[in-house]
Formats: C-alpha cells, structure tokens, sequence
C-alpha cells in the first residue's frame, strides 16, 4: 500500500493539521509516513498545502508531482492540483469553497458540502474533519480509532474538549456518500 | 516529528549543555522546542541578539568545555561565518545546523542547496574545513546530533549539519535509541586555572609566520584523519550503468526517481552523500569504471557537480539537473531527463 | 626571568638577596613575559593592577578572562589565568557563554575603545542589558592603537588620527560616544565608574575600582563596568609625561572622571 495524498486550501481550513492527522494515525498504525507541509507566509492566510504519505514500505521521496488523492478546500487549490492527480485517483472538494470543480472522467471526483455542515453542526472549523472522515469512507486508508488518537497529539491540550465534536464530524463525514454530489463525467 | 523538532530534542538527549540562537525561517522551531525543553534539564538555552553573537557565545562556552550547539538558516548562517573561522581556528568542537534556503540575499524562505559551497570549501575566511552531515530524513536529522557531537569532540572541530527547509519542516517517525554522547577530557578548557597547571589559552591567534605554518599543517592532519569519516548510501547500484549523485532532499527524490526509472528499465542507481565533507571521492572514482555517465541532481545550479568531477577525473560525462529560488524537482523530472540523457548517448 | 634581564627591578627573587627586603613584586598573577606595550603605555600598568587584585582576592583558579582584538589582543600572554581570546568586538558574547555556564566563576573582559565601543557595541549593550554577572575593563585611549592610530569612537571632537587628518569631524563621524554614561542607563549595570591611570592617586582609585567590580561579582547582582582613560603617546605623538598630562587635562573634559552608578543607583 502506497497512498500520496494532497491537501490544500486557504491558511486556517485545517489544511495542515488534517495531513498531519493522517500522518499520526498512520504512523499509530505502524505504517511509514511523512507529512511535508507548505511553509511560510503561505501559513498565513494565503494557500497552504500539505503532502501526506502512507505506505507499507519505506518512503523514499516526501515530495511527489502526482497524487493518488487530494483533498481540495479552495478554487485556488483546485485550479493548481486537479490535473496532478493520477488516473484511478480521488479528488474530494468542499463544494462551499469550489465553484467550478475540474472533471476528469479518469478520477472519481466528489464535492462534500463539508462546510455548509459544518456550520449546521455549529462550529465552521469542524470541515476539515468531515472532509477526512469523507476520505476514510472511500480510503480504507487508517482506522477512525487511530484518527482520534492522532488527534489528541494533533490538537494543542486546550482543545481536547472539541475531541467528541471532532469525532461526531468525522462520522457525520463517514455517512455522506448517500448524498454526496457525484461529478463523474467528462 | 518535524525535522527541527527531532533535531532539538537529539541535541537534548545527547547531553548538548548549551544552545545559543537567534530566530530565522526555516529554522525557528529549534530554538523555539529547546526553550521549552531545555531549562527542565538545567541546560541553557540563549537567544542572542543576532547570530554573531551567538556563535561567540558557542565560542565561549566550547572554549569552556561544554557541548554545544546552534542552528540557523542561510542570511543568518553568512553572519555566523567569522565566528566558525576562529572555532577552527582554535580547535573548538562544536554542532552547527543550517538548514539551507535559498538564495542568494535574502532569498526566500523555501528550500536550497545553494550553501553547499559555502558549508564543504570552509565558509569563512582561512584555510579550514567542516566536518559536513547531509541528513535526508527526520530520523537523519536526530542520528547526525549524536554523529556530530561525537565527531566534533573526536577531532576538536567544527561540525556542520547542512539540512535543509523541507527536511527542517516535515514530519516523519523518529526513534530515539541513542545514549548520551560519551563525554571525553577536554583539558585544554578554560574552567579556571588550578595552581598544578599551566594556564589554558584558547586562540586562533599565531602571529609569526613560522608557527602559524605549523598550525595550519597541524589542521590539515587533522583534515587527512577526518577523510576516514567518509559516509554515504548506495541505492541499485550493484548492476547500474547510470548514476545519479543527490544529497538530503534532493537525494529523496533522486530515490524515487530511480524507483520509477527501474520500472521503465534504466538501469539507474543512486549514490547520495551523507559527509559532504569529506566527500565520497573514491567510491565515485570507482563507480566511474562502471557506469557510463553521472547526473547530479541539486537545489543549486551545480556546486556539488564540481565535487563529482574531480572524484571522476574526466573518465564520465557528468551532467547536472538543478531547481533553483525554492523550486523542487520532481522525480519525473528526473526520469524525463534520464531518458533524454540516455537518449543521447544510445544515438 | 624579569630579574635577571633587569637586575634593579624590585621581584619576589629579591627577598632571597641577603640584606634586602621585599617591598614591592610582580604579582604571582602576572607572568614574567615582556610585554609587547609601548614604552609608557598605560595596557601594562592596568593588566598589573587587574592581577593584583585577583592575586589579592585569592581569586586566581577561578578566574577567567576574556582577551580582545586590538593592542591587549596578547593580554593571554602575560596574566596567569585561564583566559580566551575573542573576535574582535564579540568579548561580551563570549565572556556571556562563560559566566553564565559557570557561574560560581569570576569572568572579565578586556576591551578597547574600538573593539567594544565600535565592532562591538551591540554585543556588549545586550550583555549589559541581560545583567550579564561580569567584569568589563574598558580601556579607553580614543584611538585604535594596534592598527596605528585611526579613529576610535572615542576620539575626541578635532581630534587629529590618521583616519582624520584634519581632526575628527562630528558631522561626518559624529561625537565621542560616552560609553560609561550609556551602559549606566541600562538597568542591567550594577557598578559604573570611570577612572584614569594617569597619577599616583588615580591608579590607587583605579586598582580600588577593579577590586569593586571584581567582588561584586559575588552579590549576582548585574554587569559591572571599569571605563579606564588611557594613553597612546605612540599614536598620539606624544612623550609618555605628555601623554598622562593630555589624559589628565583633555580627556577628562569629554570624559568626566568618578562613579556613574553604585549598587544599581545612578550618582548624580
């Protein structure tokens, strides 16, 4: 098993976090991981990606042009990464922050309305993990456990309060094939 | 584990008594992790008011006989160039960390490899060399703490850790099975001079010709004995007949390249440098015997392809494929220019 | 040794002389190396002072001092202690990883006017602003000695130098930067004072002054700082009488003699 995954979005979506998440539970797993994050003024309010990469072998580059999957939160993001993904590949975007998502019949492409129920479950910041757990539903990637307890060394100690919110997020991300709005086309 | 973070808390757990340090991108993580952590320790952790001032202090305090360390990025690792002269000139062991951005100027803050000149030919003024570690993971970032403290204190000289932006910032399993770096008698240290002995000086200063001659001869034994320090990593180049030479994060993707390559069936190996000072010049003679050419892949446009050609002496072509200002290469970069390589010199 | 190239020099070996007693010697702190000074230059007469106090406070093993780049760059090869020698203007940097590492330890610097007031005014600002717990002997001449004479950042206003041929200039190289009078702003000074070793009663005071700082160090309390005026008759073209009384009349009108700040308090 080797995934390379892709998240990017605007500077405080939880672009970051949610690879480094991914990366924790992987690692939890006893998978090889590694976590390569876009760095700098990025960070602050601009675009900000990060290159996840699980695998059962040992990962020789940590930075790769093409992904098996991306996770994509903002137009920007979307315009840069939809076209490196490699065929079979996922895309996963959040259909609040994309207006005009890319469509290439050689990658199943899904739009999660992440943020809009986030908003519904009354705090906006939870999209990144419906988002994720939209991810783990398609990936059989990493075990939800493992997630959350990556999540406790992901989180900063003041908010593991949000542990149980973040969990209900990443379930409610699970459920949301059913209704997910499928771009499978031309 | 961030690349800085592993490196930090090495310096901790190989028993570094000091650290000094002033904030730059994209290093900041490790003064900021030993701020935190090294004061629970009783170590001391300093923020200098700039980085020449922190590399006096690693003077002070090596000269003193402490273990010490410090880290910067490329602006901030020029200033400290002065103050690395004197370590080596006064025999004062020492870890130091750049984790290189590129440049020149003040650059941007993404990765590089543009320092490498500056890190294996010396840095500053004088005849001198670093030891000189590449790490190419976050795990090589902790190894290469207790590798230079040790080598450091083994040769009385200053060691260099050239890592790099991305290397600094991204986050990969570290594992920790390291004991504290033994500590060896440094009677040389000015901790005081007790009434048996002669008062100990630490200078870089021999103003007669004469004797300043037979320092510096003294120093290149000294740099004749550290070639046996020699490390490197081979990757498929048992059966190659091409090979790619790549550093630290250069040398990641240079790895997959030749995974890729494989599968398309070059015959592709790889070595990467892991002293670059000294450089693996004999093995890169010999492997020169084997394969028809060499491509050094770089985050600089070509300052390590000098070092390659004088280990291969004119027997090879020797190519160089380079990203420059913070730019990557991607391994089908590589691959694309393998083909074309191999294109060339099949027609 | 010194009492066999000077025979009439007062030593230690002199109490072995039948008949004679010892009134006055070389500190056992002070090596018996000739020094390298100028004839007449007031480096020596202060290295000496600074080595009598350590050999009077007993002080000797757990002294470490820290050498500059300029004249006193040799101060290592003539004090019997455990010294470094630092790039030029970075003492206070250094001497900062010293004391702090090993505090139950006495540490000083030694610098002059170029070294610390110019290359190395930041260092030694910050160090002073930490409260660093040392010594710092400012020797202070108004001239870069070592390099023959260019322009100090002390150099007195009209002041003739090789770099200023026509006398300093204060609009294109601005004013004598009082260096005693700043770093007793700072709150990290415990005890500023400038002195002069230009008469007999001015170097008792300066020696006074030294042993001051140097027991100060035991109350942990902030940096100290000795600003000594001294001369430069090489540089300054003078004869070392004439030097001493340019000392004593000139610079002491830019440069105020006296205690700038005791226990943590400025005077006034």
């Amino acid at each position: 098993m080797l995934e390379e995954i892709i998240v990017a979005g605007f500077g405080g979506q939880g672009v970051l976090s949610m690879g480094m998440t991914m990366a924790y539970a992987g690692m939890h797993e006893g998978k090889e991981v590694s976590w390569m994050p876009s760095y700098g003024p990025e960070m602050r309010g601009g675009t900000a990606n990060c290159i996840t990469i699980v695998s059962d072998h040992v990962i020789s580059s940590p930075i790769v042009a093409e992904f098996d999957t991306a996770v994509l939160l903002n137009q920007p993001s979307m315009d840069k990464f939809a076209t490196r993904i490699k065929p079979g590949g996922l895309l996963l975007y959040d259909e609040s922050n994309v207006q005009h998502p890319y469509y290439n019949a050689a990658v199943e492409c899904i739009g999660i309305p992440a943020t809009a129920l986030a908003i519904e479950m009354g705090n906006a910041r939870l999209m990144n993990m419906i988002m994720l757990g939209a991810l783990l539903k398609k990936r059989q990637l990493i075990r939800l456990s493992s997630i959350m307890i990556a999540l406790k060394k992901v989180l900063p100690e003041k908010y593991h309060h949000t542990l149980l919110q973040n969990e209900s997020a990443l379930r409610v991300g699970m459920k949301i094939e059913g209704h997910a709005h499928l771009l499978h086309q031309d | 584990m961030k690349g800085n973070e592993a490196l930090a808390e090495a310096a901790i757990r190989a028993g570094c008594d000091a650290y000094f340090g002033y904030p730059i991108t994209p290093q900041s993580e490790v003064l900021e992790y030993l701020a935190r952590e090294m004061p629970r320790y009783g170590r001391l952790v300093m923020q200098a008011e700039s980085e020449v001032a922190s590399i006096n202090m690693l003077y002070g305090a090596a000269g003193a006989g402490f273990r010490v360390m410090t880290s910067s990025s490329s602006p901030g690792f020029s200033l400290m160039q002065e103050g690395i002269s004197y370590m080596a000139g006064a025999e004062l062991p020492c870890l130091l960390v750049n984790v290189n951005r590129a440049g020149p100027g003040l650059g941007t803050i993404q990765p590089g490899q543009g320092d490498y000149f500056q890190a294996t030919k010396g840095g500053g003024h004088g005849d001198y060399r670093l030891l000189v570690l590449a790490p190419a993971s976050v795990q090589e970032m902790a190894d290469f703490v207790f590798l230079g403290f040790t080598l450091a204190e083994k040769y009385r000289n200053p060691v260099l850790i050239l890592s790099d932006g991305a290397i600094g910032q991204m986050m990969e399993k570290v594992v920790f099975d390291q004991a504290p770096v033994p500590d060896i008698p440094k009677p040389w240290a000015t901790v005081g001079k007790p009434a048996h002995r002669s008062r100990n000086y630490i200078t870089s200063l021999h103003i007669q010709p004469e004797q300043m001659e037979q320092h510096n001869l003294r120093l290149l034994e000294k740099y004749k004995a550290m070639q046996e320090e020699v490390r490197f990593e081979e990757i498929a180049t048992a059966d190659a007949d091409y090979l790619l030479v790549a550093y630290g994060l250069s040398g990641r993707i240079a790895h997959k390249a030749v995974d890729v390559a494989r599968h398309r069936g070059l015959r592709v190996g790889l070595l990467r440098p892991i002293t670059l000072y000294p450089f693996p010049e004999r093995r890169l003679a010999q492997l020169a015997r084997q394969v028809q050419g060499m491509l050094t892949i770089e985050l600089n446009s070509g300052q390590m392809l000098e070092d390659v050609r004088l280990a291969v002496n004119g027997r090879v072509p020797v190519r160089h494929l380079g990203r420059l200002g913070g730019m990557l290469p991607t391994p089908d970069d590589i691959v694309h220019e393998l083909e074309n390589i191999l294109e060339v010199q099949h027609a | 040794m010194l009492s066999d190239t000077l025979p009439l020099a007062a030593t230690a070996n002199a109490a072995a002389h039948e008949g004679y007693e010892a009134v006055y010697s070389r500190p056992a702190t002070l090596l018996s190396t000739p020094m390298h000074y100028c004839p007449g230059c007031s480096h020596s007469l202060v290295h000496k002072l600074l080595m009598e106090v350590i050999a009077e406070m007993g002080i000797q093993e757990h002294t470490i001092g820290i050498a500059p780049v300029g004249c006193s760059v040799f101060a290592y090869e003539y004090m019997d202690i455990d010294m470094q020698e630092a790039a030029h203007g970075r003492a206070c940097a250094v001497a900062t990883a010293v004391k702090r590492l090993m505090p139950d330890r006495y540490v000083f610097t030694y610098q002059g006017d170029g070294d610390l007031a110019a290359i190395g005014i930041a260092e030694t600002i910050h160090a002073v602003n930490r409260g660093e717990n040392f010594l710092i002997v400012f020797i202070n001449n108004a001239v870069y000695g070592m390099t023959s004479g260019q322009m100090a950042p002390t150099t007195l206003s009209g002041m003739k130098t090789t770099t200023s041929p026509c006398g300093r200039s204060e609009a294109l190289t601005g004013s004598p930067l009082k260096i005693a009078e700043m770093m007793a702003q700072l709150p990290g000074t415990w005890y500023v004072t400038r002195q002069m070793v230009a008469n007999a009663n001015a170097v008792r005071r300066t020696k006074k002054a030294l042993r001051h700082a140097l027991e100060a160090q035991q109350l942990q309390k902030g940096t100290c700082l000795v600003e000594i005026l001294a001369n430069c008759p090489s540089n300054w073209k003078m004869t070392p009488v004439e030097s001493m009384k340019f000392v004593e009349e000139t610079m002491t009108q830019t440069f105020p003699l006296g205690d700038l700040k005791l226990e943590g308090r400025l005077c006034k």
